[in-house]
């Protein structure tokens, strides 16, 4: 995934600042970004708790727009929200007031998709995320893990060519994590996307990521990159998972 | 081990709801200053085997029985301490009334209180912000409040259900190297409960693994690695690995 | 099993509880001074029946009855719609609310009772000044709470919405106004209330028909049992509203009812 011309970048941020102004300071979250996304590639955003992780999502999916710089998404420049980028939230923000139906549905719909391919595309990812059953159930009468999957469901049955997911898993417990892990990469395999993935478990990062950014704290820039090229599935157990989840813990600082 | 060296005793630990069987025929020791780590998969019991063990809620267990020191758990006289995965602390308090608050119901004198108080804010770290709210703190100060709150009581038995869930990687592990330092310096026996396999190695010197309801004891297994421990040594992995094989079910 | 069980356990209650109170009326009304001034509740549902059928003024009871929820219905549903409109209104726009919002504080303590003279002198006697004293009070209580539910929407379902390529128009209809339904229902549950007490009061000034008139003409005519009759009726069809509501809430916000 080398950036020497051979592949064209579908998410590329140039010297990218983002800066909040209130009444009594001024908080410089990101700071001269660079940033390059290839296309299907799965990079993870990964740093320490307070850094503009969530920000860097933002300015890609055009919630908030930078105060210097550009972010280019597939050759155009992000002016605001728009649907070429899914989201995954971590508290989901599905629509509680619609079904699951209705929330897969709810961007096609949005976009005036007649109701008959609307139907099939949101009933093809409710399937592949493995909701089939549950169409008709509100998201209150969900478990966390399968929000989720509604979550990741809606995100794609607009056909997005980014996917952003900002932490989607941290309100898991733990062995939910590891399932929905597992059931993400597999998802990702068969319908491949461009990810950007923000975690600050180093263990997730190095189970997702194709590449590693490690973010240092606020104003945020990139502190280093870490490539993983070990083979899918990976296994959190392995030596060589070990060996990168060890380099990048040592690098972040927040090793134990 | 021999009978002086048990903390807790339960033997045959059975609870029924209505037909349904939820505890099956539990039984186990916990040793004198023993740290057990309780494993089991995401909607085992886990819960009620806690309010069992405590008769929290007035849980009463339909066969078996649960001893400390030997005797029948009485909340009044044996000195249990909790922390829960919500940090339960009283909203209206400064962290340092907050601490000092089970003492307080234990009539304690006030130069020990405060002694005692001192010691757990330094050993925690809030010492500076001993006069704040709780709404004033971030989510892992407010978690090492409840932490010093439960030491301070210098509780024989302390029970923690899930008290790191909802905090992020960063913070989990410095809370719980902080909670192993505090246990080394206290000697207190802990049973914690916890849905994270990695944590439970982590910290235990023994290991409760539980099966799926109706909840039974899968397998009891010593950890004995050496500490401080390393997530990401061989060893470690190792165990990890035999724990997870047992109750993956993802 | 035991959740059948505990609503058996309050019906039971209730109609213990009820039939206490009978009994307690019928025993001050027959063993003490009370039987000199109030009927008991034997002449009370005697008449009750009879006014079933024989008319009081224009109409039977059941007459009255109607014209009073005719009023409700009116005032109430205009007053509704007017509500929604102002409160999202103010809940969603800067200035609707800069305009709005001093003006709506400023009325919004006054009750409906206080309006009444005013209402007459602008509108009049006739159904008109009903209808406006009816839907003041469920004004207040809808506008507040729909300006609240809008306030409050989760800015990042906004988000979500327009990250999946919703428009402003597709926004305000399947995002915000579905959003505050249930607070809006709820408001709608106090304001039916307050619309019904309303009507009551409304009707006990320049009116020929409805539960107010029948219970004011009792008062004139030193007929008490008459007022008592009123009373009963009132009680009974605002407890019967006020069930409906809350089905209707239950019907149209399945999706913010917790599992049980």
């Amino acid at each position: 995934m080398e950036q020497n011309g051979r592949l064209k970048p579908i998410i590329s941020l140039r010297d990218v600042g983002k800066i909040f102004y209130s009444e009594h300071k001024t908080n410089e979250v990101v700071k001269g970004m660079n940033l390059d996304v290839s296309e299907n590639e799965f990079v993870v955003l990964f740093g320490p708790g307070q850094c503009g992780k969530t920000t860097m999502i933002n300015l890609i999916a055009g919630l908030e727009l930078p105060t210097s710089g550009e972010v280019d998404v597939d050759g155009k420049k992000v002016t605001g929200p728009g649907p070429d980028r899914g989201v995954v939230y971590q508290r989901t923000s599905l629509f509680p007031f619609c079904t699951v139906m209705g929330n897969v549905e709810f961007g096609p719909k949005s976009r005036g998709i007649d109701k008959k391919t609307r139907r099939e595309t949101a009933q093809y990812f409710i399937d592949l995320v493995g909701l089939q059953g549950f169409e008709n159930t509100y998201p209150n009468r969900l478990s966390g893990g399968m929000r989720q999957r509604v979550g990741i469901a809606r995100a794609y049955a607009n056909n997005p060519k980014v996917m952003l997911m900002d932490e989607p898993f941290g309100h898991l417990d733990a062995q939910t994590r590891y399932m929905m892990e597992a059931e993400l990469e597999k998802i990702w395999q068969k319908e491949k996307r461009t990810v950007v993935f923000v975690t600050n478990n180093s263990e997730e990062a190095v189970y997702l990521a194709d590449r590693i950014i490690i973010l240092t704290n606020t104003p945020t820039h990139i502190k280093e990159e870490v490539k993983v090229d070990l083979p899918r599935p990976r296994k959190y157990s392995d030596q060589a998972f070990l060996k990168i989840r060890r380099q990048i813990e040592d690098i972040c600082e927040s090793t134990r | 081990m021999s009978e002086q060296d048990i903390k807790v005793k339960v033997s045959h630990m059975t609870k029924k709801f209505g037909d349904l069987l939820v505890l099956n025929d539990i039984s186990f020791n916990v040793k004198k200053g023993e740290f057990l780590c309780v494993v089991g998969p995401t909607g085992c019991g886990k819960t009620t085997f806690l309010n069992c063990l405590t008769k929290l809620d007035a849980y009463e267990l339909t066969s078996g029985e649960i001893l400390i020191n030997n005797e029948p758990v009485d909340l009044m006289k044996h000195n249990i301490a909790y922390i829960f995965q919500e940090y339960s602390s009283f909203p209206w308090y400064t962290v340092e009334e907050n601490i000092a608050y089970g003492l307080k119901i234990k009539r304690r004198p006030e130069k020990e209180i405060k002694e005692a108080v001192d010691e757990m804010l330094e050993m925690v770290g809030l010492t500076e912000f001993r006069n704040y709210y709780p709404d004033q703190l971030s989510a892992s100060m407010l978690q090492r409040v409840s932490i010093a709150r439960a030491f301070a009581v210098k509780p024989e038995l302390l029970l923690m259900d899930e008290p790191y869930g909802q905090l992020d990687n960063e913070l989990r592990y410095k809370l719980e190297d902080e909670l192993i330092k505090l246990w080394k310096h206290t000697g207190t026996t802990v049973i914690f409960i916890t849905h994270n396999i990695e944590e439970a190695v982590y910290l235990s010197e023994n290991i409760l693994v539980l099966t799926n309801k109706p909840t039974t004891i899968k397998k009891e297994i010593v950890n004995d690695l050496p500490r401080p421990r390393d997530v990401t040594e061989v060893n470690f992995n190792k165990l990890r690995d035999e724990v997870t094989d047992l109750i993956k079910w993802w | 099993m035991s959740k059948k069980k505990g609503d058996r356990e309050a019906v039971m209650y209730a109609i213990l509880a009820i039939a206490s109170f009978f009994v307690f009326w019928w025993f001050i009304t027959t063993f003490t001074a009370a039987k000199q001034t109030t009927p008991g509740p034997i002449e009370v549902i005697q008449l009750l029946i009879k006014s079933l059928f024989e008319p009081i003024g224009n109409y039977t009871i059941f007459g009255h009855l109607m014209v009073s929820l005719r009023r409700v219905a009116v005032g109430f549903s205009v007053a509704t719609i007017l509500g929604i409109i102002f409160g999202i209104a103010m809940g969603t726009s800067d200035w609707a609310r800069a305009i709005i919002k001093p003006i709506f504080e400023l009325l919004r303590p006054i009750p409906p009772i206080a309006w009444i003279p005013i209402v007459i002198l602008f509108f009049g006697i006739g159904e008109l000044p009903k209808y406006v004293i009816t839907g003041i009070g469920a004004f207040t209580n809808v506008t507040l709470n729909a300006y609240t539910a809008a306030e409050n929407v989760d800015p990042e379902l906004i988000g979500a919405a327009k990250m999946l390529g919703t428009d402003e128009k597709g926004i305000f209809f399947r995002v915000i106004l579905p959003s505050c339904t249930p607070q809006i229902f709820a408001g709608m549950q106090v304001a039916l209330s307050t619309s019904w007490m309303a009507v009551l009061a409304a009707e006990m000034v320049g009116a020929q028909e409805g539960c107010g008139w029948l219970i004011l003409r009792g008062n004139d005519t030193l007929n008490i049992a008459l007022v008592m009759v009123g009373m009963i009726v009132v009680g009974v069809v605002g407890f019967l509203l006020a069930t409906i509501m809350r089905m209707a809430e239950r019907r149209f916000c399945l999706w913010n009812r917790m599992g049980d």
